[in-house]
């Protein structure tokens, strides 16, 4: 199949992309972009480990092709959250609330808590759930991922992290 | 300071949270090729024909078969019956008849498309209770995989003593895994002419020994890494050998490395899942509620091949006395082969399977004597001296009691039960249920005795101290843990301390990461290689400072003499290493002193230790969907000492959440030997609106032989959740439920009129 040219802001930097329509967006990103932040886990939308941020907007990347996207279209992954310096208070609070354990969910969870907490700062732990309830995590029963969510909400109003014990 | 008992931060927690955490499939190789399986579809018969269609060309891939298997056609695994590639009898959906390696995965998955099978087909046996009948034989004369008794006392006489005989017959379907990383690996061989093999894999060692078989390749010729694990379970302690030999067979034939990883129908399809189980009670009783005779019946689906069931069996039956004093128990186990994938290791290894059934029975028990759930656990429970039903006399380190006690308390057990069952209206009805249990901590048996699993501690060009071990991290947290064990053992600064990547090129074999061993066996291994570690280097010390080494220590990161500091331990590690070269110190495992294990009779100290674990969960009810909703679930965990309470708490939540899918929703449908319920969508886990409000109580009892008290917990949490959720749907409804999952079809027959 011939490739599409399409010209879309990737973790804040302008890229040009040239692909087949009919290739997945995870394909693109992680084959193609060599973003590999992004996880698979099923390929068909129920796991939420490839989660990322269109227009602000959560989508399972897997269920997303190059040619359902539109010149200028903005995409938000777990690489453009924080830096090497400066994780983001939320990555912070994952890594030391407990929140990433085999770690495989990480990044699809944080993208999921991202844009809930965008749009909802001080969210109730029943609203965490909700928003997270389409990523699936095997190992943490939630707990501390909603506790690093929760806590990550408390700290950006505070404007401040708690530091890791060691 | 020490840091045991600190919750530091989990290792490769930053690059987890940043996405640049590397797992298999985020691993490239130059001129590296993606490998797809040819899979039967039929679950018995032979093999007629491979037929390739002429509409492909197949010059683009390379294919291979059972032909191409340089050594023997056989994953080693207790008995050398799994063929890695059928080429003739077929004995379950899935086994693996042909390879393709294609330079996409596109592509290998488009030449899979164009092959067909042709078989003879033959009339399988698809469940346990079919396979017991034995009129369709599939393994010798009675399909039996193994077999074992258990007598204490005299049940004869125990029931002849009981005021009460209560009976009760319990069943548990399949439960898969679903780690969200699929199985995957890649293969490849080095100019140098070793076969390098790096993947999502529990066990280096097993994967090591099964391709030196299969690829006729001494082990030292082979090296087999870790890559980072995207969750386990047990679900990577035997699978991966079956994954790395079909990518080694196809890196021999194209001389490329070969990844494969599965989608996960695939994986839901063909890999090992939890043994499904029939559990028969009948318990002979006092009016006091007195446990006076127990006769168990234990039977268990392993599947088409032997792989590790024999060791589940072994397990689930010894637990499935559950953690009670009873002087005359006769209780029989068996697997039965079935042509169905086989069953293998899921966190709890049989353990869920035997307490499930004990955990619901002992509701039923209570109920017939008219004594509460609560009671009847506190009269029987085990307590230090007391004898479990294998004849092990328990000394020091018995929590049952401290845990039931503990979640008695902060659920108000009693009391909230009253309570509960005065709230139900309209349709929604309350219940509350608990569960008590033990699960053993290391190998069943004389396991660690005849494995010694080994250790070690190297010094490091950088300063540092590197702990050496294969077993490996999943999530669980032992590549965090066991530096701190290590860190407080040499009486240095976590800093100091760092740890290897599991690669059997540069780490002893430990034995697998299974059994929730790793922190009690490898923590004890560790200590002693501190010992001898500091002996050398201090040695070393007290002649390049002219210093009385006895007087010598550590603190923190440096090296002292009395009060006086000497030198950074990096600093001593370097001058060490330029002086004297390199230095690693290695040791193994061996049994705390007075443990004896009889294999042939099942009886003496099946473990070294037992952790124990009491769970309470409040259920809502709705009598019009019979949707069962766990608002909360209190847990009390016994594990000697909490390394890492942090992420402890991590392992009970997520383990009980665990127990929650296969309590309630985690239903493996199988028809005609296929799995019908193979996706996301049709296979349900728990997402975070069905995990409940939990609260984690963790109490430590020291183990005199754990590293600083250390048991072992990885796998307890899986054990309780599904008989508390039990009874308390049994509390709230009044129906009694004896079958998992529970789910609401099956409660709406159970409620029918």
């Amino acid at each position: 199949m011939q490739t599409v040219i399409k010209r879309l802001k990737i973790n804040d930097v302008e890229r040009e992309i040239d692909a087949t329509p009919e290739m997945r967006l995870l394909d693109l990103l992680r084959s193609q972009l060599k973003l590999t932040g992004t996880k698979e886990g099923c390929g068909e939308g129920e796991c939420g480990a490839c989660s990322m941020l269109l227009n602000g907007e959560v989508i399972d990347s897997c269920l997303m092709l190059v040619g359902q996207l539109k010149d200028g279209d903005e995409i938000l992954t777990v690489e453009g959250l924080g830096d090497v310096d400066h994780l983001s208070p939320l990555q912070e609070c994952f890594v030391h609330e407990g929140g990433a354990q085999c770690g495989i969910c990480t990044p699809g969870m944080l993208m999921a808590a991202h844009a809930l907490l965008r749009k909802n700062p001080r969210p109730t732990r029943e609203e965490i759930a909700t928003a997270i309830s389409g990523n699936l995590c095997r190992c943490t029963g939630y707990v501390k991922i909603i506790d690093a969510i929760e806590k990550a909400s408390q700290a950006s109003k505070a404007g401040k992290v708690r530091k890791g014990k060691g | 300071m020490p840091t045991v008992g600190k919750s530091v931060t989990r290792r490769h927690a930053v690059e987890m949270a940043m996405g640049r955490a590397l797992y298999v499939d985020d691993l490239q190789m130059p001129g590296m090729w993606h490998g797809a399986v040819v899979r039967t579809s039929i679950p018995h018969g032979r093999v007629r024909r491979v037929e390739l269609s002429q509409s492909f060309d197949w010059n683009r891939v390379v294919l291979a078969d059972a032909r191409d298997i340089p050594g023997r056609n056989c994953v080693a695994m207790i008995e050398d019956d799994l063929p890695l590639i059928v080429h003739d009898v077929v004995k379950h959906v899935g086994e693996a008849v042909m390879l393709i390696a294609a330079p996409t995965r596109d592509l290998a998955l488009e030449a899979r498309r164009h092959v067909k099978v042709e078989y003879e087909e033959w009339e399988p046996v698809l469940t346990l209770e079919d396979s017991k009948a034995a009129r369709i034989k599939i393994r010798g004369e009675d399909n039996v995989v193994a077999r074992y008794e258990m007598h204490k006392g005299d049940a004869a006489k125990g029931f002849a003593s009981a005021d009460k005989v209560v009976e009760g017959t319990y069943t548990m379907g399949h439960q898969e895994h679903i780690y969200i990383e699929p199985q995957g690996m890649i293969a490849a061989l080095r100019d140098d002419g070793v076969f390098s093999v790096v993947g999502s894999l529990q066990c280096p060692y097993y994967v090591s020994k099964a391709l030196s078989i299969i690829m006729s390749m001494p082990e030292d010729r082979i090296s087999v890494r870790q890559a980072l694990i995207g969750g386990a379970f047990g679900g990577k302690e035997d699978y991966p050998s079956v994954i790395a030999g079909y990518c080694a067979v196809l890196a021999r034939k194209c001389q490329r490395p070969v990844k494969i990883v599965y989608d996960r129908d695939e994986d839901i399809e063909v890999s090992t899942k939890r043994h499904p189980a029939i559990v028969r009670h009948r318990t002979g009783v006092r009016k006091d509620g007195t446990l006076v005779a127990m006769d168990i019946d234990f039977e268990l689906d392993a599947g088409a091949y032997v792989t590790l069931s024999p060791v589940v069996l072994s397990r689930g039956f010894i637990h499935s006395a559950g953690p009670y004093r009873c002087d005359n128990v006769s209780a029989r186990c068996c697997a039965y082969a079935t042509n169905t994938a086989p069953n293998g290791a899921f966190r709890g290894f049989g353990a869920p399977q035997g307490l499930f059934p004990i955990e619901v029975h002992m509701d039923r028990i209570a109920e017939a004597v008219g004594i509460s759930p609560l009671e009847i656990r506190r009269r029987n429970l085990l307590r230090d001296g007391d004898a479990t039903v294998t004849g092990q006399v328990l000394r020091g380190s018995v929590g049952a009691s401290a845990v039931l006690e503990a979640v008695a308390k902060r659920s108000r057990f009693e009391k909230r039960r009253k309570e509960l069952a005065k709230s139900r209206r309209k349709n929604i009805c309350k219940g509350l249920g608990i569960s008590l249990f033990h699960h053993g901590s290391g190998f069943t048996g004389s396991g660690e005795a005849v494995l010694k699993g080994k250790a070690g501690l190297r010094l490091d060009a950088d300063g540092r101290i590197a702990v050496l071990t294969a077993c490996t991290e999943m999530g669980q947290g032992s590549h965090t843990v066991l530096p701190q064990i290590a860190a407080d053992h040499l009486g240095v600064d976590l800093s100091c301390v760092t740890i290897e990547t599991p690669d059997t090129a540069l780490v002893p074999n430990s034995g697998p990461t299974v059994a929730s061993r790793t922190t009690m066996v490898m923590g004890v291994v560790l200590g002693k290689c501190a010992s001898q570690l500091k002996e050398r280097l201090f040695a070393f010390a007290a002649k390049r400072f002219d210093a009385d080494a006895g007087r010598l220590s550590f603190k923190g990161e440096n090296l002292m003499s009395g009060k006086k500091t000497l030198m950074p331990v990096s600093g001593l590690v370097k001058a060490y290493l330029a002086e004297k070269g390199a230095l690693t110190i290695i040791d193994h495992y061996e049994l705390p002193p007075g443990i004896h294990w009889n294999d042939k009779t099942f009886n003496g100290d099946a473990y070294p230790v037992y952790a124990w674990g009491c769970n309470a969960a409040e259920v809502e009810v709705d009598l019009d969907t019979f949707e069962v909703h766990v608002s909360k679930i209190w847990t009390a965990s016994e594990m000697g000492r909490a390394v890492n309470p942090l992420l402890a708490e991590g392992q009970v939540e997520g383990g009980t959440v665990q127990a929650l899918g296969w309590a309630l929703m985690e239903r493996l449908v199988m028809k005609d030997g296929h799995v019908r319920s193979n996706r996301l969508q049709t296979y349900i886990i728990p997402t975070a609106l069905d995990a409940p409000e939990m609260e984690t109580i963790l109490l430590e009892l020291p183990f005199e032989y754990g590293p600083m008290g250390a048991k072992g917990l990885g796998e307890l949490p899986m054990d309780g959740g599904a008989p508390a959720i039990a009874n308390a749907i049994a509390h709230a409804t009044g129906i009694r439920i004896c079958d998992l999952p529970i789910t609401p079809e099956r409660l709406y027959e159970a409620c029918k009129p």
